[in-house]
């Protein structure tokens, strides 16, 4: 029973890749790694994204040092830089000065690049951690589907192919609906956070789970495997030693590629009032009440639109690098 | 090698009746989908709430804390029946209809029956049934214009691979697939419908003035397709450099076709078979993306209602927007299954 397979990823188990680089100049040794470093190096655009995603990190990690440097808590309203009439702020571009280096936020005046910064805390931590869980339920469930067949492959392949098509964004507005404002010892955008990235992560595992049962198909045919077996060796051991490192190509750049969207999930979320709530600063959230002032003050949609939009294309580039450079076929 | 007439391929694989096969597999496999998500549904309203200690009752009734209000819902509503009972009724009641019985009146809810809104006490299929079309008409032009600009894109930039236009499809597209609908929505409407006052930006009904649903939908519509046809011109253009690789491809150049048909008849075909599998998939996705150019636009469908819902708290239509959505997708995957076993007499082996 084959489930429809239809990616761009690299579907070539490692000792592949070693095998067709051997042709090249020096026969020594050398890791899949070291392999897919040397390749990422001459790719320009991806090494720009990887960069930027690093210094994304950065200034998530260091938010609180940031915006103290420079003096503006997100949480302030500086409201004498507000036009009393218009409720939008005084100056022009949405009152950017080398105060305010992104301007204020209308109707109060917090300052827009602070509230930016500490956006990226929510933005990042919910794409990473929701990444974190569908990677772990997929490759589990992946792996055992693929390696042990029978009717375990046709339960899990059949839950995969359903959840694929199952319209996510819907369930997951309706689920964090009725969750209640406190949970296990939290409380308002912590179990905000806390379901967002359970359910993010949850929508995301058929997709991962899809690439790990394919290659898990093909590898426990491979011969290293067999002779594992002839040897004694343990399910557990095979499983583990043999298969699971094999795997992890694929799986870094289903990962990789898999952040950016659930980062735009995560906005999009707070685009509809969904997701983390202001006065807690979320790209999503300003986005949402930038709508209401996008004649008015059109700085004030653009700045959170771009930082999204340069964030989910960071790690697309970087994405696609690493795809390209775990590929063994070199193609694309 | 056999030779093959032109009608000799639905001979291979059985002709009519493995269409026929075919088709009620799909039907009972679309059966299951549905049969599922009434279940999530249910469970997502009905059975979450009870573990994580919030009472649905409270959540219908909204702030009232009144002891008596809350019992009345209570028993309106079966809330206090065993958990099975109340699946049994909510099954029952969108396939039949149901009886709500509280207070000494009982109310006939008809099939099918998604309950009363708890803000205005209007039945939720009414609402639900004018909405649709609105949602519907956004999505099916979207999927049009999506097609159209990501299978043109990737194709075109597949033939001419390394070339200027190869490049720039591909960069366009990278960066498609980066920019979120209500983004490029919210700019798109600032610049060509306030600024530049090409197109409508206040929705019509379609029945009301073609013309002017149709202007006001060219934004919506190429908005959300802008993101997807993004995503399909990258997969088309990956398929069809891979299979433009294939050893077949090779043999039906060295017979001598004209590279037109070798491209047409032989790479556009196997080219096609992943994609559409693919829009089947999409389509749920499709309802999301929906959602968010709804709001962006301010369109008058599901999606525009169930956030309004969802601020006031008017569960059974939040309940009622994902069911009779996630069934439309389930539809709609159905008919693309459907279609793509008569194109793709291989797919009915499987």
């Amino acid at each position: 029973m084959t489930a429809p397979m239809h990616d761009t990823v690299p579907v070539e188990s490692g000792d592949a890749v070693a095998a067709a680089d051997v042709t090249k100049k020096d026969v020594e040794g050398r890791s899949l790694g070291r392999i897919a470093w040397n390749r990422l190096k001459r790719d320009k655009l991806a090494l720009a994204g990887g960069v930027m995603v690093i210094v994304l990190v950065l200034v998530a990690v260091f938010a609180p040092f940031i915006t103290s440097v420079l003096g503006h808590d997100p949480d302030v309203r500086n409201e004498d830089l507000i036009d009393p009439l218009f409720q939008t702020p005084k100056g022009a571009w949405g009152g950017i000065s080398s105060e305010h280096l992104f301007g204020v936020e209308p109707g109060n005046g917090r300052d827009i690049f602070s509230r930016i910064v500490y956006g990226a805390r929510i933005s990042l931590l919910v794409g990473f951690l929701s990444a974190v869980v569908a990677v772990v339920i997929g490759t589990v469930l992946g792996i055992l589907a693929g390696y042990f067949g029978g009717w375990l492959d046709a339960v899990i392949s059949r839950v995969m192919d359903m959840l694929l098509a199952f319209p996510q964004l819907l369930f997951i507005i309706s689920l964090i609906s009725v969750m209640p404002n406190q949970l296990i010892g939290l409380h308002g955008t912590g179990v905000r956070l806390l379901v967002m990235i359970m359910v993010i992560g949850f929508f995301g595992w058929p997709y991962v789970g899809r690439i790990v049962r394919g290659q898990t198909l093909s590898l426990r045919e491979r011969e290293y495997v067999e002779a594992a077996r002839s040897l004694g060796a343990g399910r557990r051991y095979i499983l583990f030693k043999e298969l699971l490192p094999n795997l992890i190509a694929p799986i870094t750049v289903y990962a990789t590629l898999m952040i950016p969207t659930n980062i735009l999930t995560e906005a999009a979320l707070g685009f509809l009032g969904v997701g983390v709530k202001p006065p807690t600063a979320s790209w999503g959230n300003m986005l949402s009440t930038a709508v209401s002032y996008y004649d008015s003050d059109p700085m004030f949609m653009i700045i959170p639109g771009l930082a999204i939009f340069i964030t989910v294309l960071s790690f697309n580039l970087f994405g696609d690098g690493v795809r390209d450079a775990l590929d063994p076929k070199g193609s694309r | 090698m056999t030779p093959r007439f032109h009608w000799g391929v639905h001979r291979a694989t059985g002709g009519p009746r493995a269409v026929l096969t075919y088709i009620i597999r799909r039907l009972f496999a679309a059966a299951v989908m549905l049969v599922v998500i009434m279940l999530a549904v249910f469970s997502i309203f009905f059975l979450i709430p009870k573990w994580t200690g919030v009472d649905p009752a409270t959540m219908y009734v909204g702030k009232q804390t009144d002891a008596a209000a809350l019992e009345g819902v209570r028993e309106k509503l079966g809330l206090a029946d065993p958990i099975l009972v109340q699946l049994f009724e909510f099954f029952k009641g969108i396939l039949v209809g149901r009886d709500y019985t509280g207070g000494g009146d009982t109310y006939h809810c008809s099939a099918p029956c998604f309950g009363y809104s708890f803000k205005t006490e209007q039945a939720i299929w009414p609402i639900l049934a004018d909405r649709l079309p609105v949602t519907l008409g956004l999505a099916a032009g979207a999927v049009i214009i999506w097609l159209l600009i990501g299978l043109t894109a990737g194709v075109v930039s597949a033939l001419k691979r390394g070339s200027i236009w190869d490049r720039g499809a591909m960069i366009l597209a990278l960066g498609g697939v980066s920019l979120p609908i209500y983004f490029t929505g919210l700019i798109s409407l600032a610049v060509f419908s306030y600024g530049l006052g090409l197109v409508a930006h206040q929705f019509t009904p379609i029945e009301e003035n073609f013309s002017a649903w149709f202007s006001g939908m060219i934004l919506p519509w190429v908005t959300l397709a802008l993101l997807f046809g993004a995503m399909y011109a990258r997969l088309t253009r990956a398929t069809m450099l891979e299979v433009m690789g294939e050893d077949y491809i090779r043999t039906a150049r060295a017979k001598g076709l004209r590279e037109g048909v070798v491209i047409r008849k032989h790479a556009m075909r196997s080219t096609m078979t992943p994609i559409i599998t693919l829009l089947g998939v999409d389509l749920g996705a499709l309802i999301g993306g929906a959602i968010l150019t709804e709001t962006t636009f301010s369109l008058p469908g599901l999606g525009q209602a169930v956030l309004k819902a969802i601020g006031e708290r008017d569960l059974p239509l939040i309940l009622g927007v994902t069911l009779i959505t996630a069934s439309a997708v389930v539809i709609a995957n159905l008919l693309v299954d459907v279609l793509y076993g008569v194109i793709d007499p291989r797919v009915r082996l499987a």
